[in-house]
C-alpha cells in the first residue's frame, strides 16, 4: 500500500487557502520614500540573474557530472524542483516572512504575493532599488540553498519527498533564518555580520545536508561499489557557472553598483582562487596528483567560505580565508567524512557546511570598518584585527543558532514527510538508478 | 572455415585492420570490451574515495576465413597487435560450423 499524494496539488491547495485568508484583509504595506537609482537597479538585475544562473545550471551541471550516469537527469531534477516550487512560494508567503516587517522572529505577510507594491516601492532594506527586484534577489538565494541540499541526498533519495522537503524546508527553515540575519531579526539586531549568506545559506545547507544524509541513509554499495563520477567534465564547466555566478551572489548582496561590490567581487575571486590552489596542493603533496575534482571543490570551497565576509574584508584578506577554506574543507571531505562515516554524497556539509562556519566566523576576524560604513552607520563595524574581538563572539552566536534552528527543524520536517512518503527509494530502484525509476528518463 | 577471435590493445586497432587487408581479409567485427590478464588496472581518487579499476579498455576482432588461410592471419594480427608490454592481448581460433551471407544466400567459403 502506498501514499499517492501529489505534493505539487497540495502546495497549491495551501497556497491559495492562505491567499484567501490575505486578501480578505487590509494591506498594511508602507512604502520607504522612492529613490530607486538606475545603476544601481541595473546592477542588481543582473546579479539576479547570476545568481539564478548558479542554481540552473551551475549546480545542476556541477551535481550531475559528479554523480553516476544513471542518475544524472534525477540530480538536475532536484535543481529545477527547487527553482520551480522556491518561486513560487517565496513570491507567495517566503519573502514577506523573511523581509517584512521587523519583529525579532519572523516577518509579516505584508508582503505576501507582493500586494501593496508600485512600481516605486522600495524595501528599507535595499532603498534604491525596486522592492519587486529585491525580492527576486532573495528568491535566488532561497533557491540555490535548498538546491545544495540535494547534494547530501543524491543518488537515493526519492523525488517526491524531494518535493515536499523543498517547499517544507524553505518556509520551515530557510525563513526564519533569513528573516534573523537580514530580514531585521535578532541576528541582525545582535550585530551579526553576514553579508552574503554564511549562515542563511551556506552553514543552514550544509547542517540541514547533514542531518538528511544521516537520516536518509548510505547509499547502497557505498564503500565497495565504483562510484566514480561519470562525467567531471560537465561539474567543472558547472563550476565556471557558480564562481562567475558568485559575482552577483557576493557582488550584488551589496545591492548597490559600488565600490563595496567592488572589494567583494575582489575578496570573493581571490578567495576562489586561493581555495583551489590549496586543494590542489594539498592533493598533489597528500596523493600525489593534482586532481581537476580538488581544484573545483577548493573553489567552490574558498567562495562559500568568503561569502559571509565578502563585504567586510578586506580583498588580500580573500586570499587567507580561501586558503584556510581549501584547507579546511579538504580536511573535511578527506578525513573527517571517512572517520565519523556519513555519506554525504556530494559534500554538502563538507564544503558549504564547514565552509559556512569558518567563513562566518573569519568575518568577526577580519572585518574592516571602512566597508561596512554607509550613512546610516557611518563608522561600520570591525573586526578582531581592528580590534572588535566582541564580533568573533557575535559570529558564534550566529553559527550556534543557524546550527540548531537548521539541523532541529530539517530533522523534523523529514521525519514528519517520512508520514507520508518514504524519503529514500527502494533498494532496486536505487540499484536501477533514478533516471528511470523516477523520471523514466535515461541518458542514451 | 575458422574464425578467429583478437583481444587486442584499442590503439592498435587501424594497424591490425591494415595488416589484415594485407592478407585478404575484407570483413571484420569489431567490439568495445574490457578486460584484464596480467596487465593490472589502475586506481582513481575522488575527493578521499579510492577507486580500484580492474578491468582496462580492450578491443575484440572478429575475422572469418578458410581454414588455409588462418595461419597468416593469426600471423598478420600478432605482428601488427605487438607491443612488448604486458596487455597486447590473446587470439582465439575455432571452428565455424556455417557461414551465411545474408544478402544473396551464398554459404559457406562463398559467404566469408
Amino acid at each position: 500500500m502506498r501514499m499517492q499524494t501529489s505534493p505539487v496539488g497540495v502546495v497549491a491547495g495551501v497556497i491559495a487557502a492562505v491567499s484567501l485568508a490575505l486578501f480578505a484583509a487590509p494591506a498594511l504595506a508602507e512604502t520607504a520614500p522612492s529613490k530607486i537609482d538606475a545603476a544601481d537597479t541595473a546592477w542588481m538585475i543582473s546579479a539576479t540573474g547570476l545568481v539564478l544562473m548558479m542554481t540552473i545550471p551551475g549546480l545542476a551541471l556541477f551535481y550531475c557530472g559528479m554523480v553516476r550516469k544513471k542518475n544524472v537527469l534525477a540530480t538536475m531534477a532536484q535543481s529545477l524542483a527547487c527553482t520551480m516550487l522556491c518561486s513560487i512560494l517565496w513570491f507567495a508567503v517566503g519573502y514577506s516572512l523573511s523581509f517584512a516587517g521587523d519583529g525579532p522572529w519572523l516577518g509579516t505577510f505584508e508582503r505576501a504575493f507582493m500586494r501593496g507594491t508600485t512600481m516605486e516601492s522600495v524595501s528599507p532594506l535595499a532603498a534604491t532599488i525596486p522592492e519587486m527586484l529585491f525580492m527576486m534577489y532573495q528568491m535566488t538565494f532561497a533557491i540555490i540553498t535548498v538546491a545544495l541540499i540535494a547534494g547530501a541526498v543524491a543518488d537515493r533519495m526519492r523525488f517526491s519527498a524531494f518535493l515536499w522537503f523543498a517547499g517544507g524546508w524553505l518556509i520551515v527553515v530557510y525563513v526564519p533564518i533569513a528573516h534573523w540575519v537580514w530580514g531585521g531579526g535578532f541576528l541582525a539586531k545582535a550585530g551579526l555580520l553576514d553579508f552574503a549568506g554564511g549562515t542563511v545559506v551556506h552553514l543552514n545547507a550544509g547542517i540541514a545536508g547533514l542531518v538528511a544524509a544521516c537520516l536518509v541513509g548510505k547509499r547502497y554499495g557505498y564503500g565497495t561499489d565504483n562510484f566514480a563520477p561519470h562525467n567531471l567534465s560537465l561539474a567543472v564547466i558547472g563550476t565556471g557557472l557558480l564562481w562567475v555566478g558568485w559575482f552577483g551572489f557576493n557582488g550584488g548582496s551589496a545591492l548597490g553598483a559600488n565600490s563595496r561590490a567592488a572589494y567583494a567581487i575582489a575578496a570573493t575571486h581571490l578567495a576562489a582562487s586561493t581555495g583551489a590552489l590549496t586543494w590542489m596542493a594539498l592533493e598533489w603533496g597528500i596523493r600525489g596528483k593534482p586532481s581537476v575534482l580538488g581544484m573545483i571543490s577548493g573553489a567552490v570551497a574558498g567562495l562559500g567560505t568568503i561569502t559571509p565576509a565578502s563585504g567586510f574584508v578586506l580583498p588580500w584578506h580573500g586570499i587567507v580565508i580561501g586558503l584556510i577554506a581549501g584547507a579546511f574543507c579538504f580536511w573535511a571531505c578527506t578525513w573527517l567524512k571517512l572517520k565519523i562515516g556519513y555519506d554525504d554524497s556530494l559534500d554538502v556539509f563538507g564544503v558549504h557546511g564547514v565552509g559556512g562556519a569558518t567563513g562566518t566566523l573569519l568575518t568577526g576576524v577580519f572585518a574592516v570598518a571602512m566597508l561596512s560604513a554607509d550613512p546610516d552607520t557611518p563608522e561600520g563595524v570591525a573586526g578582531l584585527i581592528e580590534g572588535n574581538a566582541r564580533q568573533v563572539l557575535i559570529q558564534l552566536y550566529g553559527i550556534v543558532a543557524t546550527l540548531i534552528w537548521s539541523g532541529v527543524l530539517t530533522y523534523i520536517l523529514l521525519k514528519v514527510i517520512e508520514f507520508m512518503v518514504p524519503l529514500r527509494v527502494s533498494q532496486q530502484q536505487e540499484i536501477e538508478g533514478l533516471d528511470l525509476t523516477q523520471h523514466g528518463e535515461a541518458l542514451q | 572455415m575458422k574464425l578467429v577471435i583478437a583481444i587486442i590493445k584499442p590503439f592498435k586497432l587501424e594497424e591490425v585492420r591494415d595488416a589484415l587487408v594485407a592478407v585478404g581479409v575484407h570483413g571484420m567485427t569489431v567490439t568495445e570490451v574490457k578486460g584484464y590478464g596480467r596487465q593490472k588496472g589502475h586506481t582513481e581518487i575522488y575527493r578521499g574515495a579510492e577507486y580500484a579499476v580492474n578491468f582496462l579498455p580492450k578491443m575484440r576482432i572478429e575475422v572469418a576465413v578458410p581454414t588455409d588461410r588462418v595461419e597468416k592471419v593469426v600471423e598478420a594480427i600478432t605482428t601488427s597487435a605487438k607491443t612488448g608490454q604486458i596487455g597486447d592481448g590473446k587470439i582465439f581460433v575455432t571452428a565455424i560450423d556455417q557461414a551465411l551471407r545474408i544478402r544473396t544466400g551464398e554459404t559457406d567459403v562463398d559467404a566469408l
